[in-house]
């Protein structure tokens, strides 16, 4: 079914990129995780100025796949490319919008924000060295929680995704093990557990398995009211994924130095931060072949960034602050020659 | 024979040239309507064949017999999914084929006139419940279902036996190959029953009439007359639904656990070739996890021809024992 929605979105592109020279209309392809804000700011930007943006969200592989092939004047990705591949294929990269990946649990008794997570025991837990919920390396993080002596169901994505790829970046960043053992990438090997396909896949195996833990989007989270973990941070301590927390990530990653935004948030040192915090980039050509369009396509973007921070917001995204937008911004001069 | 006597016949001179015309033209389309159906089958093989050939020249044997997949290394193998589809598909049959015998049985010699409709029309219906409809009612309702009662009893009554207790034990999850392989079946029964029912309404009442003033029971009669007369029919019927069980996707997905890990254990997740194809395809990053997607899809279109030919050679077997 994605295959076709994948074909259409080509089909969809090509008749687009042919049929319209004067950029009232532009296409984009990707990331599924970030199509709910970017097609409320598509309706609304049009309702403004009459540009129409398609986007099809076809995943973030088929975004970067779209955007190489030059069917699209955008591609939508929530893991970054390398500077080195970026140059390669005459792409720039910034981020858009932040959220974040969610550990979910189904445990009886336990409410949301109840358990606490560590980095290093969240990594045992998905390679299956820790099997139980009273496991004394859980325990001791969760002091005052009753914990059931139940086989712990670990819930990943069956496809590949842009979320997984946060996650288990994070995991590898904080358990040597798993950066041995597994690795990172939008789709790994995994050690155990069951797979979802999607976040509703994930969300729907963890509220029907008693004693499951699975990750989603945080606005997956807080539309279906699931069981949110608090999870220890690198300076420490315990916070919640919150629009706050993610924000505080985004503060405290070093964006002025990383060359092409070429940075994932997960880990972020800042002492609020939420550990897994992600980030959407969109990918545009240096050398537009239509400079029109890309122009179109940047402005689009600009109001995106500057205007529809409301608009993010109430979707439960979570908007870049000012700084970082003028350095976004500040990159497109530099790199984008639009008209 | 019947050729001699068109050719002892004198036709009117129009009609014959007019009709000798139409019938080169019908012959023509007709041909071709069936080659274009051999061109796309050898074309869709061929591609396939193709597109998978890095993978399984890279991989060599390894690809068919190996557990590995992983994305990040690279290294791709296709036992778990060869394993999950004929598995799945293994159970269904078991599960679809009894049944859809007893109602095609029902509804031709045992259930009276006035029921007959009825229910026929109910299995009908059954078939043209899109697959995507199981799958979201196998996740909401069965799972929680096999897991609450199913599983544990399994694993507390067939796990601890010596060698058929490996296949049922195992955390009860509710999800895994039984469930899918059951959800199969579920699916698959009204394509078999539908042609089993038709066959059987065929067989010549006198033939069955004979039967029944001999004396013989219902049970004498459907297994001395009607499954004899129909046996191929049946049989060609059986394979039919055996090909939807292979090939079946969404539905299988959501209760199957998408897991690459091999497993023994009927209750374990695992994963079926048109599963994994679905599930990963969109978001395949590199050339060699593509290319071994395509090699899978290879595999289940060599996995079905294997098993329609199978079938094929029974049915003809079947026909030269009964000298018919």
């Amino acid at each position: 079914m994605r295959f076709t929605r994948h074909l259409l979105a080509l089909a969809l592109g090509c008749a687009l990129s042919v049929g319209t020279a004067q950029a009232q209309q532009i296409t984009g392809a990707g990331s599924t995780f970030v199509y709910p804000v970017l097609s409320k700011w598509s309706a609304d930007y049009a309702r403004k100025t009459g540009v129409q943006v398609n986007y099809q969200s076809i995943g973030s592989g088929g975004g970067i796949a779209q955007i190489k092939a030059g069917t699209v004047d955008f591609g939508a990705s929530d893991a970054p490319l390398k500077p080195a591949d970026l140059t390669q294929a005459g792409l720039a990269q910034f981020p858009l919008v932040i959220g974040g990946v969610v550990p979910v649990v189904n445990l009886p008794g336990v409410k949301p924000g109840d358990l606490k997570l560590s980095g290093p025991v969240l990594a045992d837990i998905f390679l299956g060295r820790i099997k139980e919920w009273n496991d004394p390396a859980i325990a001791k993080l969760n002091p005052a929680l009753k914990l059931p002596a139940m086989h712990i169901g670990v819930v990943h994505r069956s496809d590949g995704s842009g979320t997984t790829f946060n996650f288990v970046n994070y995991l590898s960043k904080v358990s040597p093990q798993w950066k041995d053992r597994v690795g990172e990438g939008t789709s790994v090997s995994w050690p155990t557990g069951v797979g979802g396909k999607g976040n509703e896949g994930v969300a729907a195996y963890v509220e029907r398995l008693k004693g499951s833990i699975g990750y989603v989007e945080y606005a997956y989270v807080i539309q279906n009211k699931m069981k949110w973990t608090m999870m220890e941070n690198a300076a420490g301590k315990f916070v919640r994924p919150s629009a706050e927390s993610f924000q505080a990530a985004a503060a405290s990653a070093d964006w002025a130095h990383a060359q092409d935004f070429y940075l994932v948030m997960t880990n972020a040192p800042g002492a609020d931060a939420y550990p897994i915090a992600a980030t959407v980039f969109i990918l545009a050509y240096k050398q537009p072949k239509d400079p029109a369009r890309a122009k179109t396509a940047l402005d689009f973007f600009r109001y995106a960034l500057q205007m529809g921070q409301e608009t993010a917001k109430s979707l439960d995204y979570v908007p870049f602050p000012a700084p970082v937008v003028q350095q976004i911004e500040a990159y497109w001069h530099a790199n984008i020659h639009a008209q | 024979m019947s050729a001699t006597t068109q050719q002892t016949l004198p036709p009117p001179a129009r009609r014959r040239s007019r009709g000798a015309a139409g019938d080169t033209g019908f012959r023509v389309l007709a041909g071709t309507a069936a080659l274009l159906v051999l061109i796309l089958l050898g074309a869709t093989a061929a591609a396939m064949f193709w597109g998978g050939l890095p993978a399984l020249r890279a991989f060599g044997w390894h690809f068919f017999v190996g557990v590995e997949w992983d994305p990040v290394a690279k290294r791709f193998a296709a036992l778990v999914p060869i394993y999950g589809t004929l598995v799945t598909s293994a159970i269904a049959m078991l599960i679809a084929v009894p049944v859809s015998f007893g109602i095609a049985v029902f509804l031709t010699e045992v259930a009276p006139t006035w029921v007959r409709g009825p229910v026929a029309a109910a299995i009908e219906l059954l078939a043209g419940v899109p697959s995507i409809i199981y799958g979201m009612w196998g996740l909401f309702v069965f799972v929680p279902f096999m897991a609450d009662y199913v599983d544990p009893f399994l694993d507390a009554a067939l796990g601890p036996l010596p060698v058929i207790g490996a296949l049922f034990s195992g955390p009860p999850m509710g999800i895994g190959m039984l469930t899918a392989g059951i959800i199969l079946a579920i699916m698959v029964i009204p394509f078999v029953s539908a042609v089993m029912r038709d066959v059987f309404t065929l067989v010549p009442p006198s033939l069955r009439e004979s039967a029944f003033a001999l004396g013989a029971t219902r049970w004498e009669v459907v297994r001395g007359v009607v499954l004899p007369y129909t046996r191929t029919a049946v049989v060609g019927g059986i394979f039919l639904g055996l090909g939807r069980a292979l090939g079946e996707t969404m539905a299988v997905t959501f209760v199957l656990g998408n897991a690459h890990d091999f497993s023994i254990s009927l209750l374990a997740p695992g994963n079926s070739i048109a599963a994994a194809i679905a599930n990963e395809f969109t978001e395949a990053d590199s050339d060699i996890y593509r290319q071994s997607l395509i090699a899978l899809g290879f595999l289940l279109f060599v996995v079905t021809f294997v098993v329609l030919a199978a079938a094929k050679l029974m049915l003809l077997r079947m026909a030269r024992r009964e000298g018919t």
